[in-house]
């Protein structure tokens, strides 16, 4: 078997460290004032709402500038708080990791959680119907609940069990939920949020056993404790732990086959989908995999699973996304395709765990841009994400305009901004495998460079350039669209953004920044030799292959005028990915309409069959069939029969006993 | 010593609470308030119980007894371990809570606050009593006296089926009941014949019944285990549950599926598992089943009601199929969180019945198809709900989360098959949970019972819902501060149990561990394995 550098034991916290809990405790504060505070902190809490992230933020900063003070043997840390679930052998403490892995992502989700929450100061500054001011409330239920997900996210990211992972897991969950439904009167939106989140719980399940299976084996469900003994596992236990965690995080990121809830998701506030649906919670399950490493390294079967299914994914997803027509929808299965990418470089093992991280990064940056630029548009648009109802929109949002296609350069891989460095370095990582893996793996890769470049390229056109195809339209609402620039509350962010999609990815791949940050937690990047492509080759085919995809676009959407509705005489590809390549179908058929047939038939036979069944026993038993239907009348009597014959059955059993 | 007078004012408090009441027709004002008194004077009771409790000290505490019947050797014995104090505390709790949550309802005519409130105490003294009785016959007389009191509040008080929904009840507790009678008079033959004199006191059975023949046991056994899985309730033995639930006024409802049930699983872990041990291993394997179809069956039946009140019961049956589970697993952790599931049960689903209950006080009808949209009007109300619900399908952060997972978590090692088909019915509890609030407080507004506010579905021509909600919104009023009240205290044990639940558990696990000793069973999983 391979050994690998094994992760580092903890230390205790200590200085700046033995404060972590404020991390946490700050959002959460401010979720609790905003819900329990009601209608009194409408007036300034969206600024409480900003302010506790900001602060969070700073708080992490500090924390990273001092962990990056410590000699890199000493920056895993341990911070106990209380014990959570104590139960003789079985002891869940409440804890915090504090290491350069969970302070990367506190750095991720305070940063880019402070821009959204300040962005959505003005997204959410008019309500559904278009009015300013009116009535504060909704804003004010906005902010908790984004206070209430930063919290929860890291809780997820900072806890140091698997337990506390849980914590998280679920709770961000609660809050994706909650924001799905942030309008909901509206029955879609109602809808999506039901879905997400039994979706999730699908893969919840999962991580839950495989927490069971920790505990059978190793009487622990804490880290350090996992971690340091996971070698003592037999290897079908090894096995089945990775993919029931496996399940999670597909359930939590999207990915095949617990993918239909995030294009629904979309029904939620853009800031909603900036934040937790593109940079942060969607990306959980590359966390989760990536904490796991000690695990993953075991199971050689395993990581291959988590590799086919990332393929797989980051395929559907960039297929899919070439064929819709909401913006928003097209963003959210690229970040199923992208999401697919991390999980196939943390499927790699020792190879991909930094790159899935690596790519996290960058996409949290340039997708939370793409989506708070979409949410631009539809601000200036009444809210239409229709892109067929867009076009020559450059002119009017400037700002949006150029920030937009800096997220879209870097998310196609234009060379040396931040998606070139960390998808390039996952497909070359793909490519290095072994034998047929290299190929399959690297080709799968590479082919969804190219989709991304066309759906995206196809996505820019229909947006910003070409003719203007909202003149003379109403929305849905009977309003004309004027489209205008955003306020500076909502472009700031898109420029902070902006900048981390251009310099990012250099900043963070230069000298092996992060890569060499990140080994304390999750080991040393094995660079695979040989494989089936060099490494050398692979960032001249990645761009080839995005030139030709960006070409393709051109030709199809660019060169030709774009009908104002989708027309309705498609190949089959084109009508197999509107439909989500069958996805929901198929969970319709195998699970919505036979579980609704079973609990139509349960309710039947329970009302007929088992209570008919008991009811007749009872009745038989109380000596008379009929008293039932009598009861309306008869009861005291029956009553007081029922407590005479068990007072003389009691006395006769009784003396019984006494005489014999 | 001041500990078994403690123990005997908790019995006693609510019973002259009972009298007193009785006697206050005139008013129904004075009534609810003296019950309301009765009952936190009770609860301060049970707050020094809990401080006179040692979790370390002996197997029961706070004990006294008295002859009773001396012929047959029957004492007025009783006494609490940690497993009857935390069931003793979650009555104490739910009480006020129940006063104060029914104290705007309307009685039937003819009906007085004095007949309600009265009866509702007495049921808390009887209760007390069964939790704290260790006479095995003056448990078996106060199991079935429990049923008087319920009896007369869901068959005087309750709803237009209440009579059939009360004699259906107590027609099943009392086959159980009789059922039982019929082993508790073995258990005085087998330890007779032992012992030489028969005896009722429940540790001297344990020591005596325990070393009997499998198969004695296992008569013996399946006379109180009928009883206590028709109270549990238990699939198939369930069905009088949701007629019951449905037809009790809310508050009474909240007792019922709160604390009355739990007799049945107290009595699985009292008098099954340390009297017949080797009929407890052997027979578990059916129990398990009857849980894991009781988790599945229940959450299925669930998704599928109509009327919410028959929806709360139905989630009901799922979670006592979880709490068999954790009590039949034989592990400390599954035990231990399956006690600590009885409490929180009372907590979470008697919050959702409060909850249904408010909204069935502003639409005036059960059926989840009349409402629709109600989070527009009823924004606090409908948070309440969401808490109740997220307590009920076990999120992490709430108190069920804990019990539901150490469940799962201890049954695992030893009955791996039955927790992964249990943990199905975590989705499951999702779904039904969601799927109710979206129809009944999501959408639009619709419903007859909504829209029947605003003058019928026909007078709301106007179809902007703004106009609607506008129409509605003097009609349908939010939370009360009475309401707020109600719930308040069930939402901070919610969170604070989920967050802290030690102290809880520190009292249960040490008699979950001498329960587990009894039964001769160590747990798979031991420390630093």
């Amino acid at each position: 078997m391979e050994t690998f550098l094994a992760v580092q034991e903890p230390l205790a916290a200590s200085g700046v460290a033995e404060y972590g809990w404020l991390l946490i405790a700050l959002p959460l504060f401010g979720a609790a004032v905003l819900l329990l505070g009601g209608r009194r902190t409408n007036a300034w809490g969206h600024l409480l709402g900003c302010a506790t992230v900001i602060a969070a933020f700073v708080y992490g900063l500090a924390l990273f500038l001092s962990m990056t003070g410590m000699p890199a043997d000493e920056r895993v840390r341990e911070l106990h708080l209380f014990d959570w679930i104590p139960v003789n052998a079985l002891n869940v403490e409440f804890g915090l990791r504090i290491d350069p892995l969970s302070m990367v992502f506190v750095l991720l989700i305070t940063g880019v959680g402070a821009l959204i929450h300040i962005y959505s100061v003005g997204y959410m500054s008019h309500d559904q119907a278009g009015r300013t001011g009116a009535d504060n409330t909704e804003r004010r239920r906005f902010f908790a609940y984004l206070n209430l997900f930063v919290g929860a996210m890291l809780i997820l990211v900072l806890g140091n069990s698997f337990v506390t992972l849980y914590l998280g897991w679920e709770g961000v969950g609660l809050a994706s939920y909650l924001l799905i439904a942030f309008w909901q009167h509206r029955p879609a939106a109602a809808t999506a949020a039901k879905k997400a989140f039994l979706m999730n719980r699908v893969g919840d399940v999962g991580l839950a056993l495989a927490i069971f299976l920790m505990f059978a084996e190793l009487g622990t469900t804490q880290y350090t404790e996992v971690f340091a003994r996971a070698g003592e596992m037999p290897t079908g236990v090894l096995l089945a732990i990775a993919l029931l965690l496996l399940l999670g995080a597909c359930g939590k990121s999207g990915q095949f086959p617990l993918q239909a809830w995030l294009p629904d998701a979309m029904e939620g506030p853009t800031p909603v989908s900036a934040l937790i649906h593109a940079a942060t919670m969607v990306t959980a399950g590359v966390y989760l995999i990536a904490r796991s490493n000690p695990i993953y390294n075991l199971t050689e079967d395993g990581r291959l699973v988590v590799t086919i299914i990332g393929a797989l994914t980051l395929l559907i997803g960039a297929i899919i996304g070439c064929a819709y027509d909401d913006i928003k929808k097209v963003l959210a299965y690229s970040t199923v395709s992208q999401i697919g990418y991390m999980i196939l470089a943390v499927g790699l093992g020792p190879a991909g765990y930094a790159l899935g991280i690596f790519h996290l990064l960058t996409h949290g940056f340039f997708k939370a841009g793409l989506f708070l630029g979409a949410g631009s548009v539809m601000h200036g648009m009444n809210d239409e994400v229709n892109m067929r109802r867009f076009g020559g929109l450059a002119k009017h949002m400037p700002i949006t305009f150029v920030t937009f296609g800096l997220g879209y350069l870097a998310l196609i891989g234009f060379p040396f901004l931040s998606g070139y460095f960390s998808k390039d370095e996952i497909v070359a990582a793909a490519f290095a495998q072994e034998g047929w893996r290299g190929w399959v793996f690297g080709g799968a890769a590479a082919l969804g460079a190219a989709l991304t470049a066309f759906y995206m390229t196809r996505l820019m056109l229909m947006t910003f350039f070409g003719e203007k195809r909202w003149k003379g339209q109403k929305s849905a609402d009977g309003r004309e669209y004027h489209p205008h620039e955003s306020p500076a509350s909502m472009t700031v962010p898109m420029i902070v953004l902006a900048f981390g999609s251009v310099f990012g990815g250099v900043l963070l791949y230069s000298g092996d920044r992060l890569l060499g940050w990140l080994e304390p937690s999750l080991g040393a990047v094995a660079h695979a030799e040989g494989g089936a492509l060099p490494h050398s080759v692979i960032p001249f085919l990645v761009v080839g292959l995005s030139a030709v995809g960006v070409l393709l676009a051109w030709l199809l959407v660019g060169r030709r005028p774009v009908p104002a509705t989708a027309p309705a005489q498609v190949s089959f590809p084109v009508r197999a990915a509107r439909a989500d390549l069958y996805g929901n179908a198929l969970n319709e058929t195998l699970f919505a309409r036979p579980g609704t047939w079973l609990t139509r038939a349960l309710v039947y036979v329970d009302n007929r069959g088992v209570d008919g069944l008991v009811n007749g026993i009872a009745a038989l038993l109380g000596g008379s069939s009929g008293r039932l239907r009598r009861a309306q009348t008869g009861f005291v009597r029956s009553y007081a029969l029922s407590i005479l014959g068990g007072a003389v059955l009691l006395t006769a059993a009784l003396l019984m006993v006494r005489f014999t | 010593m001041s500990g078994s007078v403690l123990l005997l004012a908790l019995l006693f408090l609510p019973l002259l609470g009972a009298l007193v009441v009785a006697f206050l027709r005139s008013d129904d004002r004075v009534a609810k308030g003296v019950a309301l008194g009765f009952s936190i004077a009770e609860l301060a009771l049970v707050i020094a119980a809990w401080a006179a409790y040692d979790p370390a000290g002996d197997r029961i505490q706070l004990s006294s007894s008295a002859e009773w019947i001396p012929q047959f050797g029957v004492h007025f014995a009783v006494g609490v371990d940690g497993i009857a104090l935390v069931m003793i505390a979650l009555i104490g709790i739910l009480v006020p809570i129940v006063i104060g949550g029914s104290w705007n309802d309307r009685l039937p005519e003819e009906r007085t606050a004095a007949g309600f409130y009265s009866l509702i105490l007495l049921m808390q003294a009887l209760m007390v009593g069964v939790f704290a009785a260790t006479d095995v016959l003056l448990f078996y007389v106060l199991f079935e006296a429990v049923l008087v009191p319920m009896y007369f509040l869901i068959g005087r008080f309750g709803g237009a089926r209440r009579q059939y929904a009360a004699v259906k009840f107590f027609l099943y507790s009392l086959l159980g009941g009789l059922i039982m009678l019929a082993s508790v008079i073995g258990v005085y033959v087998v330890s007779g014949n032992q012992l030489g004199s028969g005896t009722f006191d429940w540790e001297t059975l344990v020591a005596t019944v325990s070393t009997a023949d499998t198969s004695t046991q296992i008569w013996l056994f399946l006379g109180f285990f009928i009883a206590f899985a028709i109270k549990a309730p238990l699939v198939p033995l369930h069905t009088w549950l949701p007629d019951a639930g449905a037809e009790a006024p809310i508050g009474v409802g909240v007792l019922l599926v709160g604390v009355l049930d739990k007799i049945g699983t107290y009595g699985f872990l009292r008098y099954c598992l340390p009297m017949f041990p080797d009929a407890s291993r052997e027979l578990a394997p059916l129990v398990l089943v009857l849980a894991v179809a009781g988790v599945i069956y229940g959450a299925l039946l669930a998704v599928g009601q109509d009327d919410m009140k028959r929806f709360v019961s139905y989630t009901s049956v799922a979670h006592f199929g979880f709490i068999a589970l954790g009590v039949f697993a034989f592990t400390s952790q599954a035990q231990a969180g399956a006690v600590l599931y009885m409490v929180n049960h009372g907590i979470a689903t008697g919050m959702l019945f409060l909850v249904v209950g408010m909204v069935i006080a502003r639409g005036g009808s059960r059926n989840i198809s009349d409402y629709g949209g109600l989070a527009k009007l009823t924004p606090v109300l409908a948070g309440m709900f969401v808490v109740a619900g997220l307590a009920s399908l076990a999120l992490p952060g709430t108190n069920s989360f804990v019990s539901e997972f150490l469940v799962l978590i201890g049954a695992f090692p030893t009955q791996p098959v039955f927790t992964v088909i249990a943990a199905v019915g975590m989705i499951l509890a999702a779904l039904y949970v969601l799927w109710v609030y979206q129809r009944v407080m999501q959408g639009p507004l619709r419903g007859n019972a909504v829209l029947g506010l605003a003058g019928g579905p026909g007078a709301a021509g106007d179809p902007s819902s703004e106009g609607l909600a506008a129409r509605l919104a003097s009609k349908v009023p939010d939370l009360s501060r009475r309401e707020l009240a109600v719930l308040a205290p069930l939402v901070a044990l919610v969170l604070f149990l989920g967050v802290y639940p030690q102290p809880v558990l520190d009292v249960i696990t040490p008699s979950v561990d001498a329960t587990l000793t009894e039964l001769g069973v160590t747990d798979p999983v031991q420390e630093g394995n």
